[in-house]
């Protein structure tokens, strides 16, 4: 190719201008309506329709120059280089790679210390820190942890047995509302729920499981789909119960062995002589979703090496072999739906003691999606892709709320946040036609004769319900 | 009875709407096996071009006859929402095919979620309501039931796109291209088949159709929201899977099936569990008859 | 016959009055045979015989219409197979099997692929995964074991240097002797295997040969199996069933079956590719590796090629087939047995020198006289000088085409005319009793003889549908 493109610059310029000029009339006739006009209300409660053409020309020449840039540089570019380097940098990484597990886990260890400790310095007082580290320890580090913790449990489902469920957060749900009612209503505690939550979420999983695993793929995914909406349907609509869309509030806090951390003198704070903060409390509940988290990892990664957890992935591969195997293929797949929903179940009660509040908004169809993109955009089955996947696209549009600077672009109406799921959708897209197979599409084998070799994704199958 | 059957009018006039973005989900799945999620967003584009065209039109010329209107807002909505359908598959879902049957399946999701998000972006938040298009309605003689112009407008519009489009797939070339392509894709390119034009067109053809049926909603409710796409979306896809995904008459059959079950449990149950209705009945309907009703069953090859 | 396969102690498997409808189609029709313990029964047969069917009626993924599949296993116990699900009859009966189309588990490794087979005794010493998750040592020693027996298995199949590698990388022999070996890994008394030499050169069906007669030997498993690959079949079954539209024609011993004339008319109908298939092995082989099969149908295959390909060019075909034809007569000669098999066909003596002069173009030499016991419509020669292609008729070969032809039959109307003698008198020289009727050849020929007034009849080889 790029010989060709050495002996006649000008084709290729040709053909990107004309190119450019087609993706800049095709974005004309997409946002000519859509951006050119801006519907908004007057006073009256009427439509008035807003000219905004600069608006529009803005988004025609970006979609012009960008492809014309696209055609005329970036691809000839980008197949030159792949072109010269293609063997080089593979070995390099490997041994970076291989420890990154370790290095990432321990990183994980030390996070809401080392944001305490660099704010401290920013800060210059030890409070300044502890209150500054609230939002990374929580948005950041929380948020992020308790998408790990779910992308891994949907893992089992989709990664290991290949059965597509998309309708993950109804054992999300299943897991925070009964932690929500039980504990509001008999005040018991959050350790005696928390196992509790994860078994009728495993429950839940069996009954759904039960009459829909036979159907395949796609059937699969909108009965799960269904189930999940019926969930949060009747969350909504029981309001005796579950009250609605008001939500239950004022849910118990999880406690350290019995330590409230309250501003009391009982409290965590008074008892180790500590300044009152919020802050114990987030890092507390860090550390738990952290161990949650390493929990559903270390099961996930022990059922691997057991008879149950390569029938799951044989399943994936092919159902009928397993049958002639004698592999009971309807347990198999009830154990691997059992065993996510009980994942997303503790998820689910980490998740209200968290919040002291939930309601059937947080459990819609968006959080199954975000949940099944995150697993297969870092690579089924594989926990550190998944991991990854989970920093950057739910860091990444977190992070989203933090660009103040952009205001001062932007100007004060600039609301970043706006942008925040868009953005994710674009991410999503863009991310899974640059790597089909995640980011981590390698299968590690779960045993070995001479020597373990990654299993390229070409060889593994997807499943097929 | 003459209640039953006045709910039964009401659930067909939804259930055409199902039906027509149902088609658009059961023709990508026919044709590439994908479940194109980004369907009924682009449903919900269609409902805001046809509300933006309105508005023009009032705006700049006042007042245009409303079967002009209505027509005008179908063909305007039909054509940008083709286009739009056919960037989408362009952009999104071709670099993906041959590839991974779920990484498509993600980038449908993650398009949904930027298609909604982009509408709000643009056009803001807000709900965005228009005058009543369509007044009126007539009763039945002797009886109480009433069938409102605007109903006899969407079954009317359903039954014409319906012949136009089954007369499309069964009688043209292109409708024998995508038949062919739907059995055997590689076979169809080897017959010189242009497939991957044969399957632009399937997008941009379903696109059309739900955007005549976001134009129909659009009339009948008289308001849309960026979150419009979601709800129809999904119901129009449990419609084509209750009627056996792939099939154009099971599509049709599913989305008044739908429909009906909202319509009816609604008046006679409870309205709060209409949408638990329609999707309890998929969830029965599918663990008795697994491939629908007019699907053909899946034979399990050994 | 049923009584006789009842009371015979040896058996591992009875099949008794077996019959399988799909919709209208006969699959099967009240088929019984038997498998002797310790022994390797070869079931063949024209393609679409019935033959996969009967294994997916065996190992319970079709469930029969009708009929009785009672296996015996070592302890005495005895499984009705048609009243349990496929994979409880490998998990409690022990019959395992593989598939025509091979069904590994490509993103496995190999190794991984002969550990899932283990399942079910792995999943006992694991405690159902619970004991196993909490490390107790019992399955740490089962999935040594487990290792170890997999090891076994590789040797055997000489596989060991790959076991790392992922199933799906692996060549197509290798792939068939692993899903075999996984197949034993699962510890069946009965092993089915769908057509375990399809698709696998000369030496790497001789390994198969000795593979098969091992695990014969060693294990005392008893083998099940479909072939096409002749050598297979004759040189280490003990035991032949041969099936025709899902009924069985023959059963004996390798000799007693290649004699028998009935399986040689219905092998004279197999399928054009076969045929040129089994020429291609044999010459493969060299001249003295030729079966039986092949030398009988080496003629008749040039005149199935012929008819079914008139428009191809000949020279292509002719130049050489005659050749190899002449050259399997030679070593026919050696063989006696096989000479009268073929005369026995014919019923005349003078069947060689026919065949012989065949070749070169058979319908454009008709014999001129009628022959003793024709029908009562009998010409002398075709209306025309043109015969009608009566193999179209279902169930009518070449053979019987141009026996039909030498008796004085050329046109579809003259069969739809048949009345109840002439049907009687052709079965007579057709050597066989009740096919016309069964299969309708009047009315086949009925339609096709008013098809042919309009339209010429389609092309098609003799092969069974």
């Amino acid at each position: 190719m790029a010989d060709v493109q050495k002996i006649e610059p000008d084709s290729v310029f040709a053909k990107a201008v004309k190119e450019g000029l087609l993706a800049g009339a095709l974005a004309f006739g997409l946002f000519f309506l859509i951006v050119g006009f801006r519907t908004d209300q007057n006073i009256r409660n009427e439509l008035v329709l807003n000219q905004r053409w600069g608006l529009l020309a803005i988004f025609v020449l970006v979609a012009a120059i960008g492809r014309f840039l696209l055609t005329a540089y970036i691809t000839p570019w980008s197949e030159a280089r792949s072109k010269n380097k293609r063997a080089a940098v593979e070995k390099e990484q490997s041994a970076f790679r291989k420890s990154f597990p370790k290095i990432g886990l321990g990183l994980l260890l030390i996070y809401p210390f080392l944001v305490i400790l660099i704010l401290w310095a920013y800060n210059g007082s030890i409070m300044g820190g502890l209150q500054g580290s609230l939002k990374y320890v929580d948005n950041f580090g929380i948020q992020i942890l308790i998408y790990v913790m779910l992308a891994w449990g949907l893992n089992i489902v989709v990664g290991l047995a290949g059965l597509l469920d998309l309708g993950y957060v109804a054992f999300y749900a299943v897991g925070a509302y009964s932690y929500a009612l039980l504990s509001t209503h008999f005040g018991l505690s959050f350790w005696l729920l928390l196992p509790m939550a994860g078994i009728f979420a495993a429950l839940w999983g069996i009954m759904l499981g039960f009459p829909v695993l036979r159907l395949r793929g796609d059937y699969l995914a909108i009965v799960t789909l269904a189930f999940g909406e019926i969930i949060r349907l009747v969350l909504i609509n029981w309001t005796v119960v579950t009250k609605g869309t008001f939500g239950i509030s004022g849910i118990a806090k999880a406690t350290l062995f019995g330590i409230p951390f309250t501003p009391g003198p009982t409290g965590f704070a008074a008892l180790l002589g500590l300044p009152n903060s919020g802050v114990y409390y987030k890092i507390f509940l860090y550390y738990l979703i952290l161990l949650l988290a390493l929990l559903t990892a270390w099961v996930t990664i022990r059922l691997r090496r057991m008879p149950i957890g390569r029938a799951w992935e044989a399943l994936r591969e092919d159902e009928i072999a397993c049958r002639s195997l004698g592999i009971n293929t309807t347990t198999t797949k009830l154990t691997a739906f059992a065993t996510g929903a009980m994942f997303g179940g503790f998820a689910g009660s980490f998740f209200a003691a968290r919040q002291g509040f939930v309601s059937p908004e947080s459990f819609v169809f968006l959080e199954s999606a975000i949940i099944l993109a995150i697993v297969v955009l870092g690579g089924m089955g594989s926990l550190v892709g998944i991991a990854i996947a989970a920093a950057v696209m739910i860091g990444g549009t977190e992070l989203l709320r933090e660009l103040e600077f952009l205001k001062r672009i932007f100007g004060p109406d600039f609301t970043p946040e706006l942008y925040r799921m868009l953005l994710f959708g674009l991410a999503m897209i863009v991310v899974m036609v640059w790597k089909p197979r995640g980011f981590v599409g390698n299968r590690e084998p779960s045993a070995f004769l001479h020597k373990r070799k990654m299993v390229s994704s070409e060889f593994t199958k997807e499943g097929h319900g | 009875m003459e209640y039953f059957i006045q709910q039964s009018i009401n659930g067909l006039t939804l259930g055409s709407i199902y039906g027509l973005i149902a088609i658009g989900y059961t023709m990508v799945y026919g044709i590439i096996g994908m479940i194109n999620f980004a369907h009924g967003d682009v449903f919900m584009l269609g409902a805001f071009m046809a509300m933006i065209v309105f508005l023009a039109l009032t705006t700049f010329i006042g007042g245009v006859p409303v079967v002009l209107a209505l027509l005008l807002m179908m063909i305007v909505a039909m054509l940008l929402t083709g286009l739009w359908s056919w960037t989408i598959e362009r952009l999104a879902y071709r670099p993906l095919r041959g590839s991974f049957r779920l990484a498509p399946l993600i980038t449908a999701i993650g398009m949904s979620i930027a298609l909604s998000n982009f509408v709000q972006v643009t056009q803001g938040p807000r709900n965005k309501p228009i005058p009543p298009l369509v007044n009126g309605g007539i009763t039945i003689y002797g009886t109480n039931i009433t069938v409102a112009y605007k109903q006899m407008v969407i079954m009317f519009v359903t039954v014409i796109l319906l012949a136009a489009f089954w007369y499309l797939v069964n009688k043209t070339t292109l409708g024998r291209a995508q038949r062919s392509c739907e059995q055997d894709r590689k076979m169809a390119a080897l017959l010189g088949i242009d497939v991957d034009k044969t399957i632009s067109m399937t997008f941009v053809m379903g696109a059309m159709l739900a955007a005549v049926a976001g134009t129909l909603y659009l009339m009948f409710y008289g308001v849309i929201s960026f979150t419009d796409g979601f709800t129809p979306g999904v119901k129009a896809f449990t419609a084509a899977v209750l009627g056996g995904i792939g099939s154009l008459p099971g599509a049709v059959v599913g989305g008044l099936l739908i429909g009906l079950i909202e319509a009816l449990w609604s008046a006679y149950f409870s309205i709060d569990y209409k949408d638990v209705a329609a999707f309890s009945i998929l969830a029965i309907v599918l663990i008795f008859l697994p491939s629908g009703i007019l699907g053909r069953p899946e034979v399990e090859k050994v | 016959m049923v009584s006789e396969v009842q009371n015979n102690p040896t058996a591992i498997l009875r099949v008794e009055r077996l019959s399988m409808k799909f919709g209208g189609l006969i699959a099967i029709n009240d088929l019984n045979f038997e498998a002797r313990r310790g022994a390797i029964t070869a079931l063949i047969g024209p393609n679409g015989a019935g033959k996969t069917t009967v294994f997916n009626c065996i190992t319970g993924f079709y469930k029969p219409t009708e009929g009785m599949l009672t296996m015996t296993r070592q302890n005495g116990e005895e499984y009705l197979l048609e009243r349990m699900a496929d994979f409880v009859i490998t998990k409690k009966a022990k019959v395992a099997r593989t598939f025509q189309n091979i069904r590994l588990f490509s993103g496995l490794t190999v190794l991984e692929n002969l550990l899932v087979a283990q399942h079910n005794p792995l999943m006992l010493s694991s405690g159902f995964t619970i004991l196993g998750l909490l490390g107790f040592p019992t399955y740490k020693k089962a999935a040594s074991d487990a290792i170890e027996k997999a090891r076994f298995w590789l040797e055997k199949i000489n596989l060991v240097e790959r076991a790392d590698d992922p199933a799906g990388d692996l060549p197509y022999g290798a792939q068939r002797r692993l899903e075999i070996a996984r197949a034993m890994c699962t510890d069946p008394e009965l092993l089915c295997l769908d057509e375990p030499a399809a698709g696998l050169n000369a030496r790497e069906s001789a390994e198969l040969n000795k593979l098969l007669l091992d695990i014969r030997d060693e294990t005392g498993t008893s083998i099940l199996l479909i072939e096409h690959d002749m050598s297979v079949v004759m040189e280490i079954s003990d035991h032949v069933v041969v099936l025709e539209y899902g009924t069985k024609i023959s059963d004996g011993t390798p000799e007693t079956v290649k004699n028998d004339p009935k399986v040689i008319a219905a092998y004279l109908g197999v399928e054009d590719e076969e045929v040129v298939e089994l020429i291609e092995q044999a010459e493969a082989a060299g001249v003295d590796d030729i079966t039986a099969a092949v030398d009988l149908l080496s003629t008749e295959a040039l005149l199935e090629i012929e008819e079914a390909h008139p428009d191809m060019a000949p020279a292509a075909l002719i130049p050489s087939a005659p050749a190899k034809v002449r050259r399997t007569r030679a070593t026919a000669a050696k063989k006696p047995t096989v000479k009268s098999a073929t005369d026995t066909t014919a019923a005349k003596p003078a069947a060689a020198s026919t065949v012989k002069s065949k070749p070169t173009n058979p319908a454009a030499k008709p014999p001129a006289a009628i022959k003793p016991g024709a029908t009562a419509n009998a010409l002398a020669e075709p209306r025309g000088g043109k015969a009608d292609k009566l193999i179209v008729i279902k169930g009518i070969g070449p053979v019987n085409e141009r026996k039909l032809n030498e008796h004085g039959i050329f046109h579809f109307d003259q069969i739809a005319a048949w009345k109840k003698a002439d049907i009687i008198a052709a079965e007579a020289y057709l050597a066989f009793d009740g096919r016309i009727a069964r299969e309708d050849w009047i009315g086949q020929a009925k339609k096709l003889a008013k098809q042919s007034q309009v339209t010429p009849a389609p092309k098609k080889t003799g092969g069974a549908k």
